[in-house]
């Protein structure tokens, strides 16, 4: 591979008694779609935290286009082109959902520009006629299409996804699928989910983690095959 | 009659959402709420609960008009609620979150209830002494239901209850529910998105929108209700159902 | 109408009665009610630093009466060793500005919880109130100034034109000083709060971890805010000194910290004219009530409305039991919903 966009070498995290990751080396090309699945608790918000900055690794690096980001801060970070939608949804509840999306597109654009690219993201995450409205009122599956058009609107290079379908409708999550493919023209996306339909709507390759480390890295198909990961994590999900 | 909702309207502050429900749940029985983002369902559940005031109507449980009841009566009549999300102390352990939820059990019958409930959550016995903020989202999900479970209700209202869970796990629960159900005569009623898991649990489904009950109907209706034609798509059970 | 002409109608009727406020009321009130309305005027504009800070940015900083007190005191003693004001004036708020920014540097950039804030901007100003107030003795001096310690600095001389000691500032003129300072404070404030860096200060308060994970450096941005607020404050004091021509250490005491931070809750946080109203209807009902004389019959009534502090205390819990909002977000509420009623009125009409 050329260099990686993204590149863990021996990551890992100690806290509360827990190895929550442990020596994790991943890669990710230029513009790949990664999905990552895994039971719960084995590691994988946590394996986002320490590549947005939010957690420090307690030993191996992160780095992004080659450089080490392990100790950067958060905001350092983002700016550099990373860009996260949380487990649970991290969006400014007291103010509209058009304000929302006004504070991320203006870190990049400044002036009537960002009123175009505003009213652009509203169009994009379906969300134009409900933009005054408060977001701490709209519902949670709505709530997750804002916080995607807030990270969407600093133009990342690299998007990462924790549970993006979580509490939205199967038309719903038909159109997230869709709205990922479209963002994967562009930008490379690491996307943590539990619905296997909505990864084979985007992915081709899938990594699991499992208890803090990596345990394979494969074809969705032959990954819904493996008897092991049946065992631990798909249940009757798996395709026999 | 374990429920019965009679034209009831509720919303927050000056936005009304729900508009005249009305619906029946008898002992034992599991009911599915579907419908789309916006049109109620959660607000519904509070509702019940009397998280939010009821405008008018009325809410009759175990026999009891509870309309007018703060919730923690509510509770204490065995009404259960498990909110979206995952509501559970952060600072507690994940043994005293199921204390927490044992409530008015004397102290015997408490250790009692836990075992028997980490039997059908296994997946909770390693972390008992972990603290409850330190556990992964699909982790705190689990706990909220066990935590639930622990009060013995006699009617539970889950909302998203799979959200965030691995879905091996989700085998698990859905099994879980099903025994209780059958054991103790526990009734349900299911905000789920997913169908396959609303088809595995109910016998009855509503079908909620803008505030209104649009359609209710028997499991074995699914395929022709046509309202439910937009959620239809994700199920494979449902799909199987058609092209037999 | 909509929002952002309202929004421009209220500018421009606040500007109005500002002008003609300061305009003219040194020549229709008596000499006693334009001095009391300067002072109210000068902590309105201490309320509207805290405004800034906490209502709009989420800092609650129970230390803005350091700031002020190091403005009144730092004027006063650079008044009395350089003899003209020009120089005290600009000192008077390079200062509490210097001392804010240091000490919000260290806040922040060392990301001391919200709650520790608190704590610490209280310390900050207790410890200046126990250093000055012991500093009576003629030892204690700077340069020509002697600190005074509880006495305070009386005999402060006021303003003059810059660079000409003989033609000093006079009541009137203090007056119309402390208004176009107030004013022009709260047009800044409205303008900063309407510009990216403001609309960032109210996003940060909402969620300052999404902020982050936007790119946006919450420790800056709130070292901004603060040392902005203290300049605000820093000002206040160099007007206050100007004012009373006497400054003591209960400047910096907590029954004052303590004030400022009523003034903005009764008032009302996330606006600018709430802190104002706050700060002015609270002096004002001190003022009458610590005024009222000792009643001579056994009215136990009187005594107990008579006692300023045991009604102000009554006053704050109504407010925080009964319009926790604040006074100008409630009016503002009520306001609203009567408009809405009026409107949905006229669109119920049969067609």
């Amino acid at each position: 591979m050329a260099t990686p966009l993204l590149q863990t070498v021996d990551l890992g995290m100690h806290f509360g008694g827990v190895m929550a990751v442990r020596n994790v080396n991943f890669a990710l090309a230029e513009g790949e779609l990664r999905c990552l699945i895994g039971p719960n608790g084995a590691g994988k918000s946590t394996f986002f935290k320490m590549l947005t900055g939010q957690l420090k690794p307690t030993h191996g690096h992160v780095l992004f286009r080659g450089h080490d980001i392990s100790s950067a801060n958060q905001h350092h970070i983002a700016r550099l082109g990373i860009g996260i939608k949380c487990q649970v949804p991290s969006v400014f509840d007291g103010l509209s959902v058009r304000e929302n999306i006004w504070l991320s597109a203006s870190r990049i654009s400044s002036g009537k520009r960002v009123m175009r690219l505003v009213d652009e993201m509203l169009e994009r995450v379906t969300l134009t006629n409900v933009a005054d409205s408060l977001v701490g009122q709209l519902a949670h599956g709505q709530r997750q299409w804002v916080e995607l058009g807030i990270v969407l609107s600093t133009d990342p290079k690299l998007v990462l996804l924790d549970e993006p379908t979580a509490g939205m409708t199967h038309e719903e999550v038909e159109k997230t699928a869709q709205l990922i493919r479209e963002i994967n023209q562009t930008k490379a996306l690491i996307v943590v989910e539990h619905d296997m339909q909505f990864i084979r709507m985007i992915a081709n390759q899938v990594t699991v983690f499992s208890q803090g480390a990596i345990l394979m890295e494969d074809g969705v198909e032959n990954i819904m095959r493996n008897p092991l990961i049946r065992d631990i994590y798909l249940g009757k999900q798996a395709v026999a | 009659m374990m429920l019965d909702v009679q034209g009831l309207c509720a919303g927050y502050g000056r936005i009304p959402i729900l508009d005249e429900v009305s619906f029946e749940v008898n002992e034992g029985e599991f009911i599915g709420i579907l419908g789309h983002n916006g049109m109620g369902k959660t607000t519904l559940l509070r509702a019940l609960m009397g998280f939010l005031p009821a405008a008018s109507g009325r809410i009759q449980f175990a026999g009891c008009d509870v309309t007018a009841l703060a919730p923690y009566r509510r509770a204490r009549l065995g009404l259960g609620y498990v909110p979206q999300g995952r509501e559970i102390f952060p600072g507690l352990t994940v043994y005293e979150n199921l204390r927490m939820g044992c409530s008015k059990q004397p102290g015997s019958a408490e250790n009692e209830t836990i075992a028997t409930l980490l039997e059908e959550f296994p997946r909770l016995k390693p972390l008992l002494d972990r603290v409850g903020g330190s556990l992964s989202g699909g982790e705190q999900r689990l706990l909220a239901i066990a935590r639930c479970l622990c009060g013995k209700p006699r009617l539970v209202l889950l909302d998203e209850p799979t959200e965030s869970i691995q879905p091996s796990i989700v085998d698990d629960v859905v099994e879980t529910l099903q025994r209780m159900r059958d054991a103790s005569g526990l009734t349900l009623i299911l905000v789920e998105q997913n169908l396959d898991i609303v088809a595995a649990l109910s016998q009855r489904i509503l079908v909620i929108r803008k505030g209104k009950i649009m359609q209710e109907f028997q499991l074995d209706g699914l395929h022709d209700a046509s309202l439910v034609g937009e959620f239809i798509g994700g199920s494979t059970l449902i799909k199987r159902g058609n092209d037999e | 109408m909509n929002g952002r002409a309202l929004n421009l109608l209220g500018l421009a009727v606040v500007g109005v009665t500002g002008l003609v406020f300061m305009l003219l009321t040194p020549h229709l009130a008596e000499l006693d009610t334009v001095v009391n309305l300067t002072v109210y005027m000068i902590t309105a504009i201490l309320a509207l630093s805290l405004a800034l800070i906490w209502g709009y940015g989420g800092i609650l900083s129970f230390g803005q009466s350091a700031f002020f007190g190091l403005g009144a005191y730092t004027y006063a003693i650079a008044m009395f060793n350089f003899g003209e004001s020009t120089i005290p004036f600009l000192l008077a708020i390079i200062l509490p500005t210097g001392f804010a920014a240091l000490l919000g540097y260290f806040m922040f950039y060392g990301r001391i919880s919200d709650l520790y804030i608190g704590v610490i901007t209280l310390t900050v100003t207790l410890i200046l109130f126990n250093s000055v107030n012991s500093t009576a003795g003629p030892e204690f001096h700077i340069g020509a100034a002697r600190l005074g310690g509880f006495n305070g600095i009386p005999g402060i001389a006021p303003l003059n034109l810059p660079f000409d000691s003989t033609r000093v500032i006079d009541l009137q003129g203090m007056f119309r000083l402390s208004a176009a300072v107030l004013l022009s404070t709260y047009f800044g404030l409205r303008l900063l709060l309407a510009s990216r860096f403001g609309r960032i200060i109210v996003g940060m308060r909402e969620n300052e971890r999404r902020a982050e994970l936007l790119g946006y450096d919450p420790r800056a941005y709130k070292l901004a805010t603060f040392t902005i607020g203290g300049a605000l404050a820093g000002l206040a004091g160099c007007l206050f000194a100007n004012w009373g021509n006497f400054v003591s250490p209960t400047i910096f005491g907590i029954a004052q910290s303590a004030q400022i931070v009523i003034w903005v809750l009764v008032g009302g946080r996330g606006t600018l004219i709430g802190p104002i109203v706050g700060c002015v209807g609270i002096q004002w009902l001190s003022a009458t009530l610590g005024s009222s004389e000792p009643s001579s019959s056994a009215d136990v009534w009187a005594k107990v409305v008579g006692n300023a502090p045991l009604t102000l205390g009554a006053v704050l819990i109504a407010f925080v039991l009964l319009v926790p909002k604040g006074l100008i977000p409630t009016l503002a509420d009520i306001v609203a919903s009567v408009l809405r009623r009026v409107r949905n009125q006229r669109g119920c009409e049969p067609q």
